[in-house]
């Protein structure tokens, strides 16, 4: 039987500690915050070994990501994670919903990027229909992609540099990001989870007022993440953090099935934009960047560089929707959201005159508007399996349907959730401070981890 | 289709593909009425209506683009395994080639070869995997339980899909962890929502839902349940109880 006096147990809260005959194997101690000396001098190290449960609620695990970190000293000898936290079964609240509807929730899984998850379901379900979007819906889809992907990155490098504990960094990031956020808002009316992209094309167009902010945005943008790229580069307490930690190599990453950031940081420009151009990729002018130090400082830099190349997309999207009118919807009334948004007196609504059409034109029109809000669309049975260069990597939708009006069987196959199983891989041997910095340069979103 | 009475056998010519053969698409809804409803109500008219939902088929030579080049290649790694291109046990039940997609139907005893074939052989080298995904289809007799693989091949810039179907009373499928290590936790959310057990995973585990849940939720029989909401003697049926359009 142990002694009692051994464990340490200052938080009133804290579970009660278990020894002795009651214990699974040696002594458990429940630690509530305090001196960690003391607790050290507790657990008597050397042959103890010590298994440390960080999070799922801890301010450096990204999220509520759970690490079960066994250390000998200030080395951890064997890291596991445990996600399911966040798990709110929208694969499965898909299936009772339409097909139109069911981007209201995969929008919230990955919560950073929104658009991407739109984006690929859509697909998606597009071509589980066989028909093509109108160019100017996918020049729109590529803007609003790129803006999620550096509002995405730089929520990467201040949560990242918040970890580390520069809370400069997170509210330059942060800062960044707002940006990003303001004129998401201005084009789909919503800062996150918008819902704006649907299956046959996106919800609304872009006027030409935006496209003139958009450019302002930009330039604001460029500037902001030069700072935040002079701030990180060469600081020597961010190099001494990052260079040479979380290593894992290309052989690693193919094995694990790592894509995005992570693989590019091994050296191959792994790039479903270059690799399978999707929504006109192949049209626009852009590098794919790739270093090959395989570590968390390049795996920033990499990010950084991303945001730079994001700009250049944007700017020629927005050349695009300026010189390229059309429309941003499927012509077939039978797929097309027939209601036609309208900004008036009291906020955004049906237009006056699509009401007018269905309530006092054409009794045609009027079935088409029910039928297709009530019930939907069918969508010919069979599946399919579509992937969009997420900022995370690939993010894949497999999509099954029986012929109905709602997605039989929907999957999300979520960067986050596979490139979380590198924690083990990058930890393991590493110091313990080199966790939070190892998980932050994979950028997990729990959201869409447990989806 | 959720609310239908599970009757596909009284459907003409729907016959349960417990024999398939490799042209026999698959079955996986049968419906009838207007709108599903079995406990009367449908005054549509069509409440004799019968469907019978079906994916695609097999396909047939020459499947187009890099599918040939694919079939092909594996076929050849799989005769130097002693395997023949007809033989009906083989590894390979089907070819389907659909909206620009290539799926293998593969025998479960032989998947853990195809895929170690698939990333090995220098013209397939399907060397990254997209994970595992599962799908339930209850009306697909004596293959109720679809393990779906997504493979993409960097090399040759490919992409391939496996399919791997088992039985509910039977839900046992080989586990692939060790030609795919990625596979880890994608098999442990398979078995987690759909309950297929992968033989020979290294801690098949609950991933996403608590260690104690019972059931599997993703299955198509996992009752909904839903809390009652009751409105003047009126109770709000869970969801997939309700009539629904498919």
């Amino acid at each position: 039987m142990a002694d009692q006096s051994v464990t340490v147990d200052t938080d009133p809260l804290a579970a009660p500690v278990i020894t002795g005959d009651d214990a699974l194997e040696g002594t458990l101690v429940t630690v509530g915050g305090g001196d960690w000396d003391e607790v050290v001098d507790t657990a008597r190290l050397g042959e103890e070994r010590i298994v440390v449960n960080m999070g799922p609620q801890h301010p450096s695990t990204h999220g509520v990501l759970r690490l079960v970190l066994e250390i000998e000293g200030e080395t951890v000898t064997e890291a596991r994670a445990g996600v399911g936290y966040l798990h709110t079964g929208i694969e499965k609240n898909m299936e009772f919903r339409s097909w139109v509807q069911g981007v209201t929730f995969c929008t919230r899984m990955d919560y950073l990027s929104p658009s991407f998850n739109e984006t690929v379901y859509c697909r998606g379900v597009e071509r589980l229909l066989g028909i093509e979007v109108p160019r100017r819906a996918d020049v729109i889809r590529v803007l609003l992609m790129e803006l999620s992907r550096i509002g995405s990155h730089t929520v990467a490098l201040a949560t990242g540099g918040m970890e580390l504990g520069s809370t400069t960094v997170m509210m330059d990031g942060l800062r960044e990001r707002d940006k990003v956020l303001r004129m998401m808002e201005e084009i789909t009316g919503l800062r996150m989870n918008q819902g704006f992209i649907r299956p046959g094309g996106v919800a609304q167009d872009v006027p030409a007022s935006t496209l003139n902010r958009l450019d302002d945005m930009v330039t604001s943008l460029r500037h902001g993440i030069r700072e935040l790229e002079l701030l990180l580069n060469e600081n020597p307490t961010v190099r001494a953090r990052l260079v040479g930690t979380g290593y894992l190599n290309l052989a690693g990453c193919m094995a694990l099935g790592i894509t995005g950031p992570v693989t590019r940081s091994a050296g191959l420009p792994l790039d479903l934009r270059r690799d399978d151009p999707y929504c006109g990729y192949s049209d626009y002018d852009f590098e794919v960047c790739t270093r090959t130090d395989a570590d968390n400082y390049s795996r920033m830099r990499i990010r950084l560089d991303e945001m730079f190349e994001s700009l250049k997309i944007i700017k020629q999207a927005t050349a695009r929707l300026r010189k390229e009118p059309g429309p941003v919807m499927v012509d077939d009334k039978k797929i097309g959201w027939p209601a036609q948004l309208a900004l008036g007196g009291d906020g955004l609504g049906n237009s006056l005159e699509h009401i007018k059409h269905i309530m006092g034109e054409s009794m045609e029109a009027l079935i088409h508007h029910f039928k297709l809000v009530t019930e939907g669309f069918r969508v010919p049975a069979g599946q399919v399996y579509t992937a969009v260069e997420s900022p995370r990597g690939e993010l894949g939708c497999h999509l099954v349907s029986d012929g109905g009006t709602r997605p039989y069987r929907a999957h999300f196959r979520d960067p986050s959730f596979n490139n979380l199983q590198a924690v083990s891989a990058m930890c393991e041997g590493a110091q313990i401070a080199d966790v939070v910095a190892n998980v932050a340069s994979i950028d997990p979103v729990m959201g869409g981890v447990d989806r | 289709m959720t609310d239908q009475p599970s009757v596909p056998a009284a459907v003409p010519g729907a016959a349960a593909p417990a024999t398939a053969t490799p042209t026999t698409p698959t079955v996986i809804a049968a419906g009838s009425g207007m709108f599903g409803a079995s406990d009367g109500g449908d005054t549509s008219g069509y409440s004799g209506l019968q469907r019978v939902t079906t994916l695609p088929g097999a396909g047939t030579r020459p499947y187009g683009g890099y599918f040939d080049a694919v079939a092909d290649a594996l076929q050849e790694s799989l005769t130097e395994a002693g395997f023949g291109a007809d033989d009906p046990d083989g590894p390979i039940e089907k070819v389907v080639i659909d909206r620009g997609e290539m799926t293998l139907t593969v025998r479960r005893a032989h998947l853990v070869e195809v895929c170690r074939r698939l990333r090995d052989e220098p013209d397939l080298r399907f060397e990254l995997s997209m994970g595992v995904s599962g799908v339930h289809l209850p009306h697909d007799t004596g293959r109720e339980l679809h393990a779906v693989y997504h493979l993409r091949s960097v090399t040759h810039s490919r992409r391939l899909r496996l399919e791997v179907t088992c039985p509910d009373a039977d839900p046992h499928i080989p586990s692939t962890v060790a030609v795919y290590p990625a596979h880890d936790w994608h098999e442990r959310e398979t078995w987690d929502f759909f309950g297929i057990i992968f033989d020979g995973h290294p801690a098949l585990t609950r991933i996403e839902m608590p260690d104690d849940w019972p059931g599997h939720p993703q299955r198509k029989d996992y009752p909904l349940g839903g809390i009652p909401v009751e409105y003047k003697g009126a109770t709000v049926p869970p969801p997939d109880e309700r009539r629904a359009y498919s």
